[in-house]
């Protein structure tokens, strides 16, 4: 599932060639594992799967929301089906996946705390990356305009958005302690996805970051 | 024409199994059947496109739907038409005649050359009749797997067929996996729905009630019910389409004529339509085959085959699927064919599943659907190359 917005992961929407992926998605490839199975949720038109397929070995599947996403996907021999993050996780058995990958799309999920259940459950590791609310020109933004802020991550109006669900990098935080999931590892990003010096934890990050990317995995495995 | 005196179909001449083109493979080993019954001996009519390479491992078996069969890509032999897949198979086409070994036999208790209800009872001499024994989904998917060793082929590079086709290909699935290596499942379900069996009840009453159909022994008697097997097509020809479908193809134009004729005559487009529909069917087509076929699919039912979970059927598959389904078929909807995407996900298979945008109902996957042909080609060259077929 991808929301059309400014995180729709898209090669031809960014104008990069497949080999040189958006920044974001390079650091998630790196936290994958060769030769590891992979679900990514929201796969768009395939760029992470098939950076994943021919960097890594990656066995990968995706999930995604757009026709147009899933033909692109099928038709360069991608195994996807078409689905979304909310309705279509259930079926799967735990630890079916070696990681469950969903990047930019919790935000945009009826049910963000049911899918990041599913997505620790279904994988034995997740990877997770969201657009973090907290930061301070979004703060800023909503506390000198009055008016819900619009920035070029979040390029919607409040009444046409589909990120329905956003969160803090500490809200997020948070929902990880409360579901006994544990960060493995965890990534502060600027707008770029450049990855900034900071831990994730700290009040600064939360103030900094622009988005957060974190590894998790559920406690007692 | 008019409806009620179908003569073209009265006066065609017979048609000879052995004129036809085409391969014919006959079996003299019984054949145990779901029924419990052991047929002996029969015969599987198939027809091949392309060449067989040497590692045996670039072959398509293609499932037929209800009233297809084998001659999907070359003249039907009786009306003339072009191949019911066509558009989908030759050279250079999604199904490539020139990379892949294109197989396709007509099913079990059909009526273009493979044993059915219209051939001859070898151990009476007279057709079979309402004596052929009752065959199932499972039953033509065993008798094409006694093909595919008498082809000498181990594993099929892809099984691929739309609606009862369909069923075919996940049957195939379920029950030789290991020789499956990818699996293409069209516009279909796990089982007949309470829906689909109606309509095909529908169609079996149509044929019974004709007084020509003589209790199944028409063939005995010098008799064809032609009629009620032309009201079968009719009906079960509605739930091919969809409304907008036949609202763009018809709307509620007449047919030629200027008023309505306050009679009984097709004065509609649509019913013109219809009847040339059925009129045209039973020229190639037996009544008791459509039957049988017609009651092999309602007893599909892959789930309850195993425990009533659908998921036990794919367990440990190594098979790759790609699932398609059709936004305007209400006959096998996107719902019954996400059912087996589900299903296949929870044995963590390999699965793709599309679903393709059009109004054009079920018949799509006989259609030239652009998104539809590019989401086979691309899932057939992924598949290609993970079996590490090379194509000059």
């Amino acid at each position: 599932m991808s929301p059309d917005g400014s995180f729709v992961r898209s090669a031809t929407r960014n104008g990069t060639p497949p080999a040189d992926i958006r920044s974001d998605l390079r650091l998630i490839a790196e936290m994958v594992a060769p030769g590891s199975r992979v679900l990514d949720i929201g796969c768009g038109d395939g760029v992470l799967l098939a950076h994943l397929a021919r960097s890594r070995e990656v066995d990968g599947r995706g999930m995604e929301l757009s026709q147009s996403g899933v033909n692109a996907c099928v038709s360069h021999g991608l195994p996807v089906i078409q689905g979304d993050a909310d309705g279509d996780l259930d079926n799967y058995p735990s630890d079916a996946f070696d990681y469950a990958i969903l990047s930019q799309t919790l935000q945009a999920t009826r049910n963000p705390r049911l899918v990041l259940g599913n997505l620790v459950r279904i994988g034995r590791r997740a990877i997770v990356s969201f657009p973090n609310f907290g930061h301070w020109r979004i703060r800023a933004h909503l506390l000198f305009n009055g008016r819900m802020p619009i920035t070029p991550l979040l390029s919607h109006a409040w009444y046409d958005t589909p990120n329905i669900h956003f969160c803090t990098i500490k809200d997020f935080v948070a929902l990880c302690t409360e579901l006994d999931i544990t960060i493995e590892r965890s990534l502060t990003l600027d707008r770029a996805g450049r990855p900034f010096a900071l831990d994730a934890g700290g009040g600064l990050a939360n103030l900094l970051a622009e988005q957060g990317l974190f590894l998790l995995r559920r406690r007692n495995t | 024409m008019s409806f009620s005196q179908p003569t073209r179909s009265t006066e065609a001449a017979p048609v000879r199994p052995s004129e036809r083109p085409g391969r014919r493979f006959d079996i003299t080993q019984p054949f145990k059947l779901d029924c419990g019954i052991d047929l002996a001996p029969f015969t599987i009519a198939y027809q091949t496109y392309g060449r067989l390479n040497d590692a045996r491992s670039n072959a398509i078996l293609v499932c037929h739907a209800l009233t297809g069969d084998q001659y999907l890509a070359e003249p039907h032999p009786i009306t003339g038409n072009p191949g019911w897949w066509s558009t989908l198979a030759g050279p250079g086409k999604v199904l490539d005649t020139t990379r892949y070994f294109i197989i396709c036999a007509n099913v079990l208790g059909g009526c273009m050359g493979t044993s059915g209800p219209q051939d001859i009872n070898p151990a009476t001499g007279e057709p079979w009749g309402l004596s052929f024994p009752v065959i199932t989904i499972g039953d033509m998917v065993r008798a094409q797997r006694l093909l595919i060793d008498h082809l000498g082929i181990d594993t099929l590079f892809c099984v691929i067929g739309g609606s009862m086709g369909g069923m075919q290909v996940l049957q195939w699935a379920a029950s030789f996996p290991e020789r499956v290596f990818a699996a293409a499942p069209i516009a279909c379900a796990a089982r007949h729905s309470a829906q689909n069996i109606a309509f095909h009840e529908v169609g079996r009453q149509a044929i019974m009630a004709d007084p020509e159909w003589c209790g199944g022994a028409y063939l005995k008697k010098g008799s064809r019910p032609a009629r009620g097997l032309a009201v079968a097509r009719m009906a079960a020809h509605i739930t091919y389409l969809s409304e907008p479908a036949l609202h763009r193809k018809f709307g509620r134009n007449l047919q030629n004529r200027q008023a309505v004729t306050y009679g009984f005559d097709a004065d509609f487009q649509v019913e013109s339509y219809l009847r040339h529909q059925g009129i045209t069917f039973v020229d190639r087509f037996d009544a008791n085959s459509y039957l049988y076929i017609t009651r092999a699919c309602d007893y599909f039912d892959l789930a309850a085959e195993h425990g009533g979970a659908l998921a036990n059927a794919f367990r440990d598959t190594k098979t790759r699927f790609c699932v398609i389904s059709f936004t305007s078929d209400w006959l096998y909807p996107t719902a019954e064919n996400r059912a087996v995407v589900h299903a296949l996900n929870a044995a963590a298979a390999n699965v793709s599943f599309v679903e393709i945008a059009t109004d054009k109902g079920h018949d799509a996957f006989l259609l030239e659907e652009p998104e539809f042909f590019a989401t086979l080609r691309g899932f057939l060259a992924g598949c290609a190359e993970h079996r590490g077929l090379a194509f000059p």
